[in-house]
């Protein structure tokens, strides 16, 4: 009892320092346990980095080479540990180069707070030297920003900006510190926020809502689950497990909600989407309950929205309000957190297993398999496929490696046959399809798992969009394998100009550096393999390598990714060929 | 079909708040036919009401977009039916044609405006009603020399009965679970 009160009389004197407001920042950060961050120094934040000097031994500041990378870096590191990712910039140019990355980790609900520094307040508004609105600029790609303008503001703005990045669906925040704010004194204390006005970010999941998805689901002859990156986020891989055991439903993925449930698994039928799997996309036009869980009906999951499971009703486990009804009307909305929604939802379904609806999907597969996927990851003659690249790597990894993969072709043949037994292990930029995401993210991936393997699947084109983080691998030894899958050409948009624009190659064609030399140039051992014999031993030599490796594998020029919805047409209408 | 509706969105009082209100418009090339932002009966909580032409489709996606915004409390859309409004507008006319005109009196009489200012080489009349009443009375006017004119966005008060407090407190049980 004794120790208790005295605690409580403790707390409530809860001593306050006086500090400056460069010091509040780097405090907040250890406040909200903070251990890494990713950013550039300039004029308008040097306060702060005087304090990461001072403060490196408890909060590591890694200095990427472009600010798009300490974005893109802060939401690899987000992904694949599952925290908040930070990222810090000086103003101006420091500030708009953070932006691609804001807009990528808002599509795709990253938690993520970046730091900017911005001119003296008395000079905002006049034009100053590096001087931008960038509260403004990134309104519309933020979850919450703030321009704090005194240093008394800093510890508030700053809990909030960590609860508001991390709660509900998460999202980008930006806090804009003027250098006034910086430099002048404040007398600090730290207090985590833990609730906004009228700010829900978990609606309580209503009963009644449950019991009528429960009876849908019951009655159904041919359910079917869509599962999407909610699942991750509310680390609801063990409830979509048993959700899909018990009732027997076939579920299937989109790009983001990838690895939340291991790729063998039985129930587990595939892809979604323009270059997902064929069952997956046809079926969803026969099914009777469509059941989407933390998914939110992207355009290219969908297709043709006219042409898009009218057939069925539509259960939507999902918790953010704005998407319910937003694409596909529901017949009933379980409005919440997908963790909380199916732990509600288990009780009341009946055991099932759906045989013959699943024998629907392994036909589809099957066809799949003899048009496209045998083709495609075994070869045995003619050029590299990127498929058989990618079966060769599972061999080595298991299922157990990170893959983190920029977009176009590369991407969606990663996507479609790589192997994942563990959760957050595809990171990839689903919404926004950035260029160049991947090498950052995939540095940030690594350190935010430093017991996994990473791997960057790239191509020759997003690669020399952030290859200057080559330089971030050079400085601090981080290890991440670096596997180019090259065919000369920006791919996805020379198979569209190939479909669709009668083959006139409008500058998709790429004339590429010497891959090896650069990354030898950076310190990194690389290879490069254009012959099938090869390609196994050099996979090898990549992985088994102790410290960063680049592999540069060559692949057929003008090689196409099928299945393919074309865009504008229905699931239904998915070509093979 | 379109139709015109009046949005209330009620906000904490923050700067910047308003680009984000409208962010949600521009981004989804929404015109916004009418902006009044005021305070609302609840201290420190602003009321924007908002009018626009729309789809009810597309004004319900709106609104629950608005909703999102971390500092935006709550938003509701209405039809014309559901609310009680009303608009004011300045017109500046020369005093000669006010005293030489005889057009005082059919001003007042007929379109219940009244005079706010008069000076010897202006007259300030205010027109308050519907934007129908006060473009009438523009048209009235405007044979005489009309020298500014001015109108105000919609203000508007809601016929349902539920208080905005209450659904603040609603969702205040709902943050708590």
């Amino acid at each position: 009892m004794e120790t208790l009160t005295a605690t409580k009389s403790k707390s409530k004197k809860k001593k306050t320092e006086r500090i400056h407001g460069c010091e509040a920042v780097v405090r907040c950060l250890l406040e909200e346990g903070v251990d890494l961050m990713y950013g550039y120094p300039g004029g308008a934040i040097m306060p702060v980095y005087d304090e990461l000097y001072k403060y490196q031994d408890q909060l590591q500041h890694v200095l990427v080479r472009h600010e798009e990378g300490a974005t893109h870096a802060a939401q690899g590191y987000a992904r694949a540990s599952g925290r908040v990712g930070v990222c810090i910039a000086t103003s101006g140019p420091g500030a708009t180069n953070l932006v691609t990355g804001i807009a990528d980790a808002m599509i795709d609900s990253t938690p993520m707070v970046c730091i900017t520094g911005q001119v003296p307040k008395h000079l905002l508004g006049s034009d100053a030297f590096q001087e931008t609105d960038i509260i403004g600029i990134t309104m519309p790609v933020t979850k919450w920003n703030y321009q704090i303008t005194k240093a008394s503001e800093i510890p508030e703005i700053f809990a909030k900006a960590f609860f508001i990045a991390k709660s509900g669906r998460p999202g980008p925040v930006l806090i804009d510190i003027t250098k006034n704010a910086q430099f002048d004194e404040l007398d600090f204390d730290y207090t985590p926020c833990t609730k906004l006005d009228s700010y829900v970010p978990r609606p309580p999941v209503k009963e009644e809502k449950v019991k009528e998805a429960a009876e849908l689901i019951n009655n159904a002859k041919r359910p079917y689950i869509l599962f999407g990156q909610g699942v991750i986020l509310s680390q609801a891989e063990e409830e979509l497990k048993q959700l899909v055991e018990k009732t027997g439903i076939p579920a299937a993925w989109t790009i983001m909600g990838l690895s939340a449930m291991p790729t063998n698994h039985p129930l587990n039928v595939g892809m979604l989407g323009m270059h997902g799997n064929y069952g997956p996309n046809v079926l969803t036009n026969e099914c009777d309950v469509l059941i989407a869980i933390g998914m939110r009906f992207d355009d290219r999951v969908t297709g043709n929205l006219a042409k898009y499971a009218k057939q069925a009703k539509v259960i939507h486990i999902e918790i953010d309000p704005a998407e319910i009804d937003k694409n596909v009307k529901t017949e009933v909305a379980i409005l919440g957190d997908a963790k909380e929604a199916m732990t509600a939802l288990l009780p009341h379904l009946k055991k099932n297993s759906h045989k013959k609806w699943h024998q629907k999907f392994k036909d589809c597969d099957k066809e799949e398999y003899e048009k496209v996927i045998k083709g495609e990851t075994e070869p045995t003659d003619g050029e590299l496929t990127m498929g058989e690249v990618i079966r060769d790597l599972n061999d080595l990894t298991n299922g157990d490696a990170i893959i983190v993969t920029d977009v176009g072709q590369h991407q969606m043949i990663a996507c479609r046959y790589a192997h994942f037994n563990k959760t957050k292990s595809n990171i990839t930029s689903g919404g926004l399809g950035t260029m160049g995401f991947c090498l950052p993210a995939a540095i940030g991936a690594k350190m935010g798992a430093p017991d996994r393997d990473v791997i960057a699947v790239i191509g020759d084109g997003g690669f020399q969009m952030t290859i200057q983080e080559l330089g971030v691998i050079l400085q601090t030894g981080v290890n991440v394998k670096i596997l180019i899958l090259n065919n000369e050409f920006l791919g996805m948009v020379r198979q569209w100009q190939q479909l669709f624009f009668d083959k006139r190659y409008a500058s998709t064609e790429m004339v590429n550096p010497d891959f090896q030399l650069l990354a030898q140039a950076y310190g990194i051992k690389a290879q490069r393999v254009s012959e099938r014999d090869q390609l196994g031993t050099a996979l090898k030599n990549m992985m088994e390598h102790d410290g960063s490796f680049l592999l540069e594998v060559m692949v057929g020029k003008e090689n196409n990714v099928f299945p393919m919805v074309p865009s504008g047409a229905g699931v239904a209408d998915i070509r093979l060929e | 079909m379109k139709k015109t509706f009046t949005l209330s969105v009620f906000t904490a009082n923050k700067a910047g708040l308003l680009h984000r209100v409208t962010t949600g418009f521009t981004r989804r090339k929404i015109n916004i036919e009418s902006l009044t932002v005021s305070e609302s009966e609840i201290p420190n909580i602003h009321r924007y009401t908002i009018v626009v032409h729309l789809e009810e489709e597309n004004v319900k996606r709106l609104v629950v977009a608005l909703e999102k915004q971390i500092e935006v409390h709550k938003a509701f859309y209405h039809g014309e039916e559901d609310v009680v409004y009303q608009e004011i507008a300045l017109y500046k006319i020369p005093s000669g044609v006010i005293v030489h005109g005889g057009l005082a009196e059919k001003i007042v009489r007929q379109h219940g405006a009244r005079m706010l200012a008069a000076e010897p080489k202006f007259t300030v009349i205010e027109k308050t009603g519907h934007a129908e009443e006060i473009e009438a009375l523009f048209k009235e006017l405007e044979p005489f020399n009309i020298l500014e004119f001015t109108r105000s966005g919609r203000v508007a008060i809601t016929k349902p009965m539920r208080e905005l407090r209450e659904y603040l407190e609603e969702l205040e049980m709902a943050a708590a679970n």
